[in-house]
């Protein structure tokens, strides 16, 4: 069974006690105007979101999955630990910020700075997936995860901003594109992704066609440059004991 | 081979009469300064890779070693002293930024010994904490500014989450990382001894310490390592750190070296990679960008924990804290330049912030004028040193002090400031197994007990002097103090008189 719970202008606390405290593992919030934190830390629910949440969703997401028919805001999926948020359109500033598991799959753009400071350890490997473009210093200090930008409908410019993948130490971005990006830095090498890598992300493809629609073979047979840190210890000519 | 510009630092002095050979020296230290030469049946020194830790001094049977400074000097200028010299040098040999740890060694004012405390005589009798009972718990939080009745008349007592301290004193964040498993467990263990806590700085809790839970403040940090919602509930605080005084304004990288198994568990990265929190919050660019952080950490953790923000004290940290206060923290941790660091280029450490006897003034004034000191509890830290900066700490306004050097040297820090290099010869800051293994968490847990109940009766003695039975009475009790040598402006903005006024 599911649980129905109409928003407007309900107060965030209020919002996400009822879902917090609700019995039922599917939630359907209906009319939601932008109320903040929605499902921070919560684990084991699946959450409907009609209407525009507001920042932070899904921070520190510990299991549940929350899907979106409108757009998202800024810091979605802040520290998210586990579980998949899926939003149908776009999304704003810093989605993923020090995300350590779970999957973030945005059917549009999405803003400045998402990704930053992505981990990975073991078999925890968090994935954000965007379908449009991103904006300026994607995938800062990124240390691990896999960023995907398939950068559907804008096919003639790079799909990603400016210092992509600044001070990033771990992990991989991969930008379905024939532009390369621009002003990258010195530490991060560019490869145009072969076989491999491109099975490497069949699954999250075929997960954001299934979302979406569209056709994973399509888009898997276009150019990818796949983008990866030269060092995992960028800092260690840096320093001299003193 | 390349010359080499500067000496040793420090000189192996080995008395021939009292070395008995055991080579207990040379199994003591981890830099391999002290060695064997079968040849000449002699212990030799290499005193370049000396960092005068004093572990041989300490573990010599005989008493036969002293470590002192080189006595070669460079020719002496005020401007150029040695020290400059011999840095510049380094960074020519290597292109490098110069890596310290521990708090400032430099001469800078030390606004605690410039301020004395008063005692009754006479009108106000004196309280002797042996005979009489004194109060030095303290709870910190947001505190209600009046009270509240329920629709049927009765008074509504339910308050904001907050902290209860035995003492004003917590330990304040290392991370394990920074120091070793047995460092964390003496520090869990003590806190939890002595009702008060400990904080986990930005590295996680490793598992075997989710147990001291309710003795734990647990950090979240730029890098949000080891952040995860069972870690949330873990600790019985969550503390943003936003600044440390050490190094205000940048970052911190935990060197891949420092990165084996049991901290790339914690902290949740692989091993052997770099632990990099980079300079600011990424998400954060203003009081409501905090703001947003406190509340999602609150949200996640259901409103039953207080939020603390920590700083460092930079010039304006007055309005940084009145926005702080209104942002929805409850606590704020003010830290020193003085303060302590595991690892901090040495031009920040020894130039950027301001000291932590100013800025608590500052800030204690701040919120009163604004009234809304009651919305949150500071916290003062960055090098209070005994129980008598403790108690000044408080006078100026203060409702707890973060300690953590004295904790450092309660479990044998002799503060070499090496701890950068990892190699620390006493267990503490290091995740070398041989070392780590130095350091008894037994001993350590009951050395920082005993120091803390040390500091905990000094407190009261000095209390009881003032003719003060709580520390609640001495919170922002400044006519309490009185400053010596310092200037008018000086005694303006620790809102003091002088001695003799």
């Amino acid at each position: 069974m599911s649980a129905k719970i109409t928003a407007g202008d309900m107060h965030f606390k209020e919002l996400n006690r009822l879902i917090r405290e609700s019995a039922e593992s599917e939630i359907i919030v209906d009319d939601c105007l932008g109320q903040r934190y929605i499902g921070s830390g919560v684990s084991g629910k699946h959450i409907i979101i009609n209407g525009i949440p507001g920042n932070a969703l899904g921070a520190y997401l510990d299991g549940s999955d929350i899907t979106v028919y409108g757009n998202a805001q800024d810091a979605t999926g802040d520290t998210m630990n586990k579980g998949t948020i899926v939003i149908h359109g776009n999304c704003g500033d810093a989605p993923g910020y020090g995300m350590r598991d779970g999957k973030i799959v945005i059917k549009g753009s999405a803003g400045y700075r998402c990704g930053i400071h992505m981990k990975q350890y073991m078999d925890k490997i968090p994935l954000v997936l965007i379908g449009g473009k991103v904006g300026d210093f994607l995938a800062e200090y990124q240390a691990g995860g896999r960023i995907v930008v398939l950068g559907i409908g804008f096919e003639d410019i790079c799909p990603v901003g400016s210092f992509c993948g600044t001070g990033m130490h771990g992990g991989a971005i991969y930008i379905r594109t024939e532009h390369m990006p621009k002003s990258l830095p010195a530490q991060i090498s560019i490869h145009d992704a072969d076989d491999s890598d491109k099975e490497a992300i069949r699954a999250d493809v075929e997960l954001y066609t299934q979302s979406f629609g569209g056709n994973a073979d399509e888009l898997l047979g276009s150019h990818f440059y796949k983008l990866i840190p030269n060092s995992a210890n960028p800092y260690k000519q840096l320093y001299v004991n003193n | 081979m390349p010359v080499n510009f500067f000496p040793a630092e420090f000189e192996v002095v080995r008395n021939a009469d009292k070395c008995i050979k055991c080579r207990a020296c040379e199994r003591q230290c981890s830099n391999e300064v002290h060695y064997y030469d079968a040849d000449y049946d002699k212990m030799l020194s290499k005193d370049s890779s000396c960092v005068d830790c004093q572990r041989c001094v300490c573990l010599c049977p005989t008493g036969a070693l002293k470590i002192r400074p080189n006595e070669n000097a460079f020719r002496k200028s005020a401007n150029y002293t040695q020290q400059l010299m011999i840095e510049n040098y380094r960074q020519a040999g290597t292109g490098a930024v110069l890596l310290s740890s521990m708090g400032t060694p430099k001469d800078y004012p030390i606004y605690w010994d410039k301020i004395l405390i008063n005692a009754s005589q006479v009108t106000n009798p004196s309280i002797d904490p042996l005979r009489e009972p004194m109060e030095t718990k303290v709870f910190l939080g947001k505190k209600p500014s009046g009270i509240k009745k329920n629709p049927d008349g009765s008074i509504n007592t339910e308050m904001t989450p907050y902290l209860e301290l035995n003492t004003p004193i917590m330990f304040s964040a290392m991370s394990y990382g920074s120091i070793s498993k047995n460092a964390h467990e003496s520090l869990a263990r003590a806190a939890t001894e002595l009702g008060t806590y400990y904080n986990t700085g930005e590295g996680g809790l490793h598992k075997d310490f989710y147990k001291y839970g309710p003795n734990t403040i647990v950090q979240v940090a730029s890098g949000r390592f080891g952040v995860f919602k069972d870690y949330l509930d873990a600790g019985a605080a969550i503390e943003i750190k936003m600044g440390q005084g050490a190094k205000p304004g940048i970052g911190g990288h935990l060197p891949g070296a420092k990165i084996r198994e049991d901290v790339s568990k914690t902290r949740m990265i692989p091993m052997g990679t770099d632990a990099i929190s980079p300079a600011p919050h990424h998400d954060i660019y203003s009081i409501e960008d905090l703001r947003q952080l406190i509340f999602s950490l609150k949200e996640a953790s259901e409103y039953k924990k207080p939020v603390i923000v920590k700083i460092a004290a930079v010039h304006n940290v007055a309005a940084i804290a009145s926005g702080i206060a209104r942002s929805g923290a409850d606590i704020i941790a003010i830290d020193g330049f003085r303060g302590g660091t595991g690892a901090a280029p040495t031009r920040i450490r020894d130039n950027v912030g301001i000291p932590i006897e100013l800025a608590l003034a500052a800030v204690d004034q701040r919120l009163r004028d604004e009234g809304i000191r009651n919305e949150v509890s500071i916290v003062a830290a960055g090098s209070v040193r005994s129980a008598s900066d403790c108690v000044k700490a408080i006078a100026l306004g203060a409702d707890a002090v973060y300690i953590a050097t004295p904790t450092l040297l309660a479990m044998g820090c002799h503060l070499c400031r090496s701890c950068h290099a990892g190699k620390c010869n006493w267990g503490i800051a290091t995740q070398r197994p041989d070392l780590v293994k130095r350091l008894n968490p037994d001993v350590g847990a009951q050395r920082l007990v005993n120091l803390v109940h040390a500091w905990d009766h000094e407190i009261k003695e000095i209390m009881g002097g003032m003719g003060i039975n709580s520390v609640e009475s001495l919170r922002g009790n400044r006519l309490m103090l009185r400053g010596i040598g310092l200037s008018q402006k000086e005694l303006d903005i620790l809102g003091i008189l002088h001695a003799g006024e």
